[in-house]
């Protein structure tokens, strides 16, 4: 431990007690050393106990937790040796958070002037008119509009981004010497995102705080961080820089982590990391990874591995870099697959939420526009179709009225090239079963009161008339098609893990023999590694039943990895269609390009680029273009006034833009300066 | 894959819900006092020697004594033969008017909760409509066109009642139907039915269970309030507010009369209502929550 580290932590064991009193380990054996001005990141899995470290690191115990062994210090200070007075001064002085989802963390009450006076009067001594200037000053740090525009608004007048920028400016106020940021960006755009990371980045450069990143995302901590730490199961499993350990991670549970993120060049669904995190708290003997790990050894199982130097750092490992087993890809066919029947067909399909009712006719309120405008839909059976879109683009909305659970406005449905009724209680059950769906959050889509038996039996109940015995039969054959113990059966959804539950919500939509799947955002609540085992389920399923799929989702990498066709959507309106190849290189519409741009992989060296601003979009426009307000390329009036007509690039590629498609091509291919990744040196707007 | 064992949570069974319940002081005393009072009910006619209802001229008033453990009333009859008889048919008529009410009003609940739309709207409104109604008022009313008695006042008790657990069920419901699974049940064509019954009843019921005791409770003091304005039990059936009303002008005189069945009301009343509280408390009902109307 360098005398010159700003926070040191030695040894760090802590955890709670069980009924017997018997410690239960959150956090097993840290020894970490952060110096002034270095940026860190912690990455991990949920349960992986990274906020825990985090919030030690500021002396903040959760309730019922306590230290086993080791200690924190704050410039050569024990932090948990001081008195809970000095603890709650140091936090906030001199070590700052800003949480997950700063939003919440606003009073929704205050103004954003008086939140942030708030916390300057706190904790500096400056007086009413210092602090005026200081307000304005660190505004302007974070690059919110000028005071006078912002700082009158409350919390839910700004943006996702903006809230953000708001949190940090608190922080920043207090003049703390190190940042704790608990995701800083999870749950935001990825437009945003990319602000905000720039913002962070520069941030660290110029006011030399040491920053602390917490993570479940390694693209986010790429651009953060500087030194990384792993974490699994409470432990550091690997710790050194980030464009080592991301390059050529030594300890097999990071390479696999890395292995398992689905990236846009690569057409393939990643490597799956099977099987599950030992749970918090749980004794262990050997290293905690080995049951997971492809290259463990009978010494792994037997006892602790030490802490071994890499080319990079240390990592917690017997054969730190050794044995490199190439992990195994998933590769997709090439070509597009666009010969099975036609499973799903819409047409001009627009929704439009609160058609006002009696009362708003009588005051002659002008409609509100569609959410969903003229949206075409085609699948083909063991075709996926991605719809990609940040949020409000519409995807959920095209999803439900698909499914007959929201009316749309205008547009027929087709399922299997027959037409259907618009809402689900108006078709025949004949004409449902063909069309299933799997949701976003497996926990609220299992009735927690049922068993996986009773939840997977009423599809079966419903469309086929079977016997008890084919019943028992079927189910079987369900929970192997989703690689899950028939044991399973009888539990309920609240004694599985989340990729467990979102297994039986997939095997609940294959039980129907569907034609077509509808899926929506299935693996955005799941973490990264379990991620890729559900991408690999469903495209293994799909291989094998000649499925269609709808896949929805607001990470293009993901929908790369299992779309064939990619249907790109703003505020409800198409702006590309095409096959996915087409669809992911040039010439792009402007926001897929802006799309492309805000990116993030787990590689230090690239930059996400900043083409938009990130500002709040209100209602979808009635007039001209959807994208008129943020497009890098808006040529005109002409984008205000008229709606842009898809323009054909090739085979069943389409672009809805003014711009001609010989500029458009120019504007967006890879030799211009607002291209996507490489050592960009961008700049904020 | 290896099984891991996990807290069942709520979806659990429910063996331990006494032991739940009896966590609680208020609890374990409404618990006892709501048995002991059924245990009365039940082995009345095994406690008491005297007659409920003959009238007795020799033994007009008298004070407790070992002979009349709680006096005599106006008409010489026993007081603690009349008030451990007296809760047996208030019991019997809430337990079923209770039934009724968590029947008729949970399942419209249900139904509009699953439903939604116009139809919620309007029903909506009715129920509030309803529940503007002093309760007092209706019974009167409808006492008056249905006639007294003891069995007819079932039904509109069932009915006044269940009104409010409407509310109750369809708050619930809606909580519920937000989720996926219900969204889920919906997509895949099941019937409004199957979903009440499959996918909503089981989350609500614990609500319900709870809400009935409530309910329960209420309809004893809406029972003895009838009594005792004649429209409910008819002398010379043994019946708490009949017995407050017949006796009330001698309360300087006899008090023994009139204190009794009104002990008995009460304690039966509280502890109903401290068993429902550590019922909902057991089973994680929080009924202090807003009700959405």
């Amino acid at each position: 431990m360098s005398t010159g580290s700003l926070i040191a932590i030695d040894g760090l064991s802590l955890g709670y007690r069980g009924p017997a009193g018997d410690p239960r380990l959150i956090l097993r054996d840290i020894t970490l050393s952060l110096s002034p001005g270095e940026t860190v990141g912690l990455v991990g899995e949920s349960g992986s106990g990274k906020s825990t470290l985090a919030l030690a690191m500021m002396g903040y115990l959760g309730p019922g937790l306590e230290i086993f062994s080791g200690r924190v210090l704050f410039e050569q200070e024990d932090i948990f040796a001081l008195s809970e007075e000095a603890r709650r001064k140091l936090r906030g002085k001199r070590i700052a958070l800003i949480p997950q989802s700063a939003g919440q963390s606003l009073t929704p009450t205050l103004r954003v002037r008086d939140q942030i006076d708030e916390a300057l009067r706190l904790h500096t001594p400056l007086n009413t008119a210092e602090r005026r200037d200081r307000l304005d000053a660190l505004l302007h740090q974070v690059r919110l509009p000028p005071a006078v525009e912002i700082a009158d608004r409350y919390p839910h007048q700004l943006s996702g981004g903006q809230q953000q920028r708001v949190a940090i400016a608190m922080a920043l106020g207090s003049g703390a010497k190190a940042l704790i940021l608990d995701e800083p960006t999870t749950g935001l755009d990825v437009t945003t995102q990319a602000h905000i990371l720039t913002l962070l980045r520069r941030l660290a450069q110029d006011a030399g705080v040491t920053m602390i990143t917490v993570s479940h995302d390694l693209g986010v901590i790429a651009q953060l961080a500087e030194q990384i730490a792993v974490m699994y199961a409470g432990e550091v499993v690997e710790w050194g820089s980030a464009a080592g350990v991301l390059s050529a991670p030594a300890h097999p549970y990071p390479r696999a982590l890395l292995a398992s993120i689905p990236r846009l060049d690569a057409q393939e669904v990643p490597a799956a990391l099977e099987g599950v995190p030992p749970l918090v708290g749980d004794p262990r003997q050997g290293c905690a990874f080995a049951p997971r790990c492809s290259i463990a050894k009978d010494a792994c199982h037997a006892s602790a591995p030490p802490i071994q130097p890499t080319d990079h750092g240390t990592a917690r490992c017997f054969f730190p870099a050794g044995m490199d087993v190439a992990p195994e890809r998933l590769q997709r066919p090439q070509s597009p697959r666009r010969t099975g029947v036609l499973v799903l067909e819409a047409r001009d399909l627009s929704v439009r939420y609160g058609t006002g009712g009696l009362f708003a006719r009588l005051l002659r309120r002008e409609p509100r526009p569609d959410a969903v405008a003229q949206v075409e839909v085609q699948v083909r059976g063991g075709e996926t179709l991605g719809l990609v879109g940040e949020s409000g683009s519409g995807k959920s909305t095209i999803l439900r009225a698909l499914a007959g659970l929201t009316v749309p406005r205008t547009g027929q449905v087709a399922i299997v090239g027959q037409p259907v009724a618009a809402s689900v209680s108006d078709r025949a059950i004949k004409t449902i079963q063909p069309l299933q769906m799997i949701f976003q959050n497996a926990d609220s889509a299992l009735n927690p009161r049922q068993t996986v038996r009773e939840i997977l039996d009423a599809p079966l109940r419903l469309y086929f008339d079977l016997s008890p015995d084919e019943t028992v039969r079927r189910l079987a054959d369900l929970m192997a098609a989703v690689r899950l113990p028939s044991a399973y059966l009888d539990r309920f959804p609240s004694q599985l893990s989340g990729g467990e539950k979102q297994r039986i919500g997939i095997a609940r939509a294959f039980a129907a023999e569907p034609r077509v799947v509808l899926c929506d955002e299935v693996t955005s609540a799941l973490d990264v590694s379990v991620q890729a085992a559900v991408l690999r389920l469903i495209a293994r399923l799909q291989e094998s039943h000649g499925t269609g799929y709808v896949f929805v989702s607001h990470d293009l990498a993901v929908v790369q990895a299992v779309a064939d066709r990619i249907a790109v959507l703003y505020q409800g309106r198409l702006c590309e269609v095409g096959p996915a190849a087409a669809v992911f290189a040039p010439p792009y519409h402007p926001y897929t390009q802006v799309l492309m741009g805000a990116i993030l992989t787990p590689d230090p060296s690239t930059r996400p680029a900043l083409l938009t601003d990130d500002v709040i979009e209100g209602a979808p426009l009635s007039v001209g273009c959807p994208f008129q307000n943020r497009c890098p390329h808006k040529i005109g009036s002409i984008c205000q006034t008229e709606t842009p007509p898809a323009r054909r690039f090739g085979e069943e590629h389409s672009i809805a833009c003014h711009i001609d498609p010989a500029t458009l091509c120019d504007l967006t291919s890879p030799d211009t300066p607002a291209q996507r990744g490489g050592p960009a040196t961008t700049d904020l707007p | 894959m290896v099984a891991r064992p996990r807290s069942s949570g709520t979806g659990g069974p429910r063996s331990h819900l006494l032991h739940r319940i009896m966590a609680r002081p208020s609890g374990v005393i409404g618990l006892a006092l709501t048995l002991f009072h059924v245990a009365l009910a039940l082995l009345a006619p095994l406690l008491s020697v005297h007659d409920v209802s003959l009238p007795n001229a020799d033994t007009i008033n008298l004070a407790p004594s070992w002979e009349h453990l709680m006096g005599t009333d106006s008409l010489g009859r026993d007081v603690f033969a009349r008030v451990v008889h007296g809760g047996q048919l208030a019991l019997m008529v809430t337990a079923c008017a209770a039934a009724i009410a968590i029947t008729w009003g949970g399942s419209v609940g249900m139904l509009l909760g699953v439903v939604g739309g116009r139809t919620d709207e309007i029903a909506m409104r009715f129920v509030d409509a309803m529940l503007s109604i002093p309760s007092l008022a209706f019974f009167l009313l409808m006492a008056s066109v249905v006639g007294g008695g003891a069995w007819t006042i079932v039904p509109v008790l069932g009915f006044f009642y269940g009104v409010a657990v409407i509310r109750i069920s369809r708050a619930a419901t809606l909580q519920v139907a937000a989720q996926d699974f219900v969204m889920a049940a919906k997509a895949r064509g099941e019937r409004t039915g199957t979903i009440m019954r499959r996918e909503v009843l089981p989350n609500v019921s614990s609500i319900l269970l709870v809400e009935g005791a409530m309910q329960w409770s209420w309809m004893l003091l809406a029972f003895s309030s009838l009594s005792f304005l004649g429209y409910g039990a008819t002398p010379p059936t043994p019946d708490w507010g009949l017995m407050i009303a017949s006796e009330r002008g001698l309360l300087a005189v006899a008090p023994w009369s009139v204190l009794w069945p009104c002990a008995a009301l009460s304690t039966l009343i509280i502890g109903i209502n401290l068993l429902a509280d550590a019922l909902g408390k057991a089973l994680g009902v929080d009924r202090t929550r807003e009700v959405p109307g």
